[in-house]
């Protein structure tokens, strides 16, 4: 080999060994995912990132429908989070959503889309700005992101966007649970000639105070459901939000 | 000796594998002239190559009957040779019963004889076959060599029908999927139930409308109880000289309604409801847990729609 392709080939041995460093955190991705150096820049550039196990994910190993893979991420154990974000490594727009726990704890049951299998991840942020990171690997057909959704074929669906149907626990096993559903397509924008149509920003609110508000992206189930922990709060529940095309909605779930 | 060494290898990676793509097909007869393979009460896997489904032929004074075609090209062939083992009378008809893959994908090798289902089933196969074949590939692998899909092309109505010279009566059902064929053969008393029936193994309902396939299944218990009656092959388990195919299959229907319906009512949510335990009855019917989690993924959307109630 001459020296010159030799020190070349070093040096572009060296280029491809250099990923973006994980900011205060040596540790070694637990679910084994060969994109989790790229979810690196989902969080802010100095942020300290850890993978935690008091933030879990439940969702099933294997989904047979992947429209509607069940996520439920409780990160409540972690005391006060400021924020929750759910990603998916293989998706093809990776962020899910966004939680901000305010009155409720850190608890939020809801659907995503999958395009194949992915580990599903949430990332909590504490007080001291760590990001706390848990997850779980979901095996699945595939085709959720483009796929159309069903109601790009139903005729009545512009009549019933944003309707609210929703109810609350006040006994039982689930006693101070909450649970919801809005009416919304939630269209990628990834199937030709479907432009992304999909809800943006969900807040809830008991006693005139934030339970908890929600941003959601284009992978998060058509027809969100939603199932959330009311916290001390007491009373109705009000539930406000627009999608990215400016629709607003405004429901009330009686206890 | 050292030449041949890579292909010891492959020998033995082959049979490591298990991989003879051999069926084993065995024709097991039911009554005069009508026989069933039986394939494992098991979910897809590479070991089974996707011989989990039950197939049968009648052999009618015109020719022979055909009850779908299996899972791939390679057990189309082996049922092809196996059926003529048995009788070398011409192949009369193929039919599938409906538009699930372990049904229809052995079509290729009957491709010269009329192949038959209902007018759903055959627009079933039309736009969704290539997918089932492709998630088949998937789950089964080098077993599906050269298999595609070939749709019927003759739409059949229910009714007493004679076929081949046979007097049969086709039973246009649906519930299991939006259509689903189930055939009475009135000279043998032997019913043909398609995936209506499941017997010691757990339903599938990807497809599903159980209300439906409740009534469906009256309708196929009635002839149970015909004079004539002898046999009931189930589209997937054991062929059985009563209706407990289809009671089983009642059984499953209604507890797994009645389960999601009571997990919805009580709050919880889609991944809390998979999680729930099977109840004694159905906790050792085999594939019951997986199946019980994808019937979740398929029916509860629907179920907690209802409990969230009215849109406000």
């Amino acid at each position: 080999m001459n020296p010159m392709t030799g020190l070349a080939a070093i040096f572009l041995a060296a280029l491809l060994t250099v990923r973006p460093a994980l900011a205060g955190q040596e540790d070694v991705d637990p679910l084994g995912s060969a994109r989790w150096g790229d979810m690196r820049y989902l969080f802010p550039e100095q942020a300290t990132i850890r993978f935690d196990q008091r933030v879990r994910v439940l969702a099933p190993a294997v989904a047979e429908n992947p429209m509607q893979v069940p996520v439920t991420v409780d990160a409540s154990e972690l005391g006060p989070v400021s924020e929750v974000m759910v990603f998916a490594d293989f998706n093809p727009i990776v962020e899910v959503l966004r939680f901000y726990p305010q009155a409720a704890p850190a608890w939020l049951g809801f659907r995503v889309k999958l395009q194949q299998s992915s580990p599903v991840r949430a990332a909590a942020r504490t007080a001291d700005g760590v990001w706390h990171v848990g997850g779980a690997w979901v095996t699945t057909v595939g085709g959720g992101c483009t796929a159309p959704s069903a109601k790009a074929a139903a005729p009545d669906w512009q009549a019933r966007l944003n309707q609210v149907s929703g109810r609350q626990w006040e006994s039982g096993a689930q006693a101070g649970r909450v649970r919801l559903r809005i009416e919304h397509p939630m269209d990628t924008g990834l199937v030709a000639g479907i432009p992304a149509f999909h809800l943006e920003q969900v807040e809830l609110l008991a006693d005139g105070r934030s339970l908890m508000r929600l941003q959601l992206h284009e992978p998060v189930s058509e027809n969100p459901v939603f199932t959330l922990k009311r916290g001390a709060a007491e009373g109705p529940v009000e539930v406000r939000g627009h999608d990215n095309n400016g629709n607003a909605f405004q429901a009330r779930i009686e206890p | 000796m050292k030449r041949w060494l890579p292909l010891a290898f492959l020998a033995i990676t082959l049979t490591a594998a298990g991989a003879d793509f051999d069926y084993r097909l065995q024709a097991e007869r039911v009554a005069d002239d009508v026989h069933v393979f039986v394939g494992k009460t098991e979910d897809f896997t590479p070991a089974n190559g996707g011989n989990i489904v039950n197939t049968g032929f009648i052999v009618a004074p015109g020719g022979i009957v055909v009850i779908d075609s299996g899972p791939s090209r390679r057990y189309g062939e082996q049922m092809r040779r196996a059926i003529a083992a048995v009788d070398s009378r011409p192949l009369a008809l193929v039919i599938n019963t409906h538009h699930h893959p372990d049904h229809f994908l052995g079509n290729q090798v009957f491709a010269d004889v009329p192949l038959a289902a209902l007018p759903a089933t055959i627009e079933g196969i039309a736009s969704d076959g290539n997918a089932f074949a492709e998630n088949l590939y998937r789950l089964t692998g080098d077993w599906m060599a050269g298999t595609e899909v070939v749709v019927p092309k003759q739409a059949l109505a229910g009714g007493r029908q004679e076929i081949a010279g046979r007097r049969l009566r086709l039973l246009a059902l649906d519930g299991h999927t939006g259509a689903d064929l189930a055939i009475y053969d009135e000279v043998s008393g032997v019913l043909f139930t398609g995936d209506l029936g499941f017997f010691g193994r757990a339903p599938t309902t990807p497809h599903a409308d159980v209300n439906r396939w409740l009534a469906a299944l009256d309708t196929l218990e009635a002839i149970t109880r015909e004079p004539g009656f002898r046999a009931v092959v189930p589209g997937h388990g054991p062929v059985a000289r009563d209706a407990a195919p289809l009671r089983q299959t009642r059984a499953w229907l209604n507890w797994l309604q009645m389960a999601l319906r009571r997990s919805a009512e009580s709050g919880l949510d889609m991944n809390e409801t998979m999680a729930q335990p099977l109840p004694a009855e159905f906790a050792g019917l085999p594939v019951a847990a997986s199946e019980y989690r994808r019937s979740v993924g398929h029916l509860f959307p629907a179920v907690e729609r209802e409990a969230l109630g009215a849109p406000r």
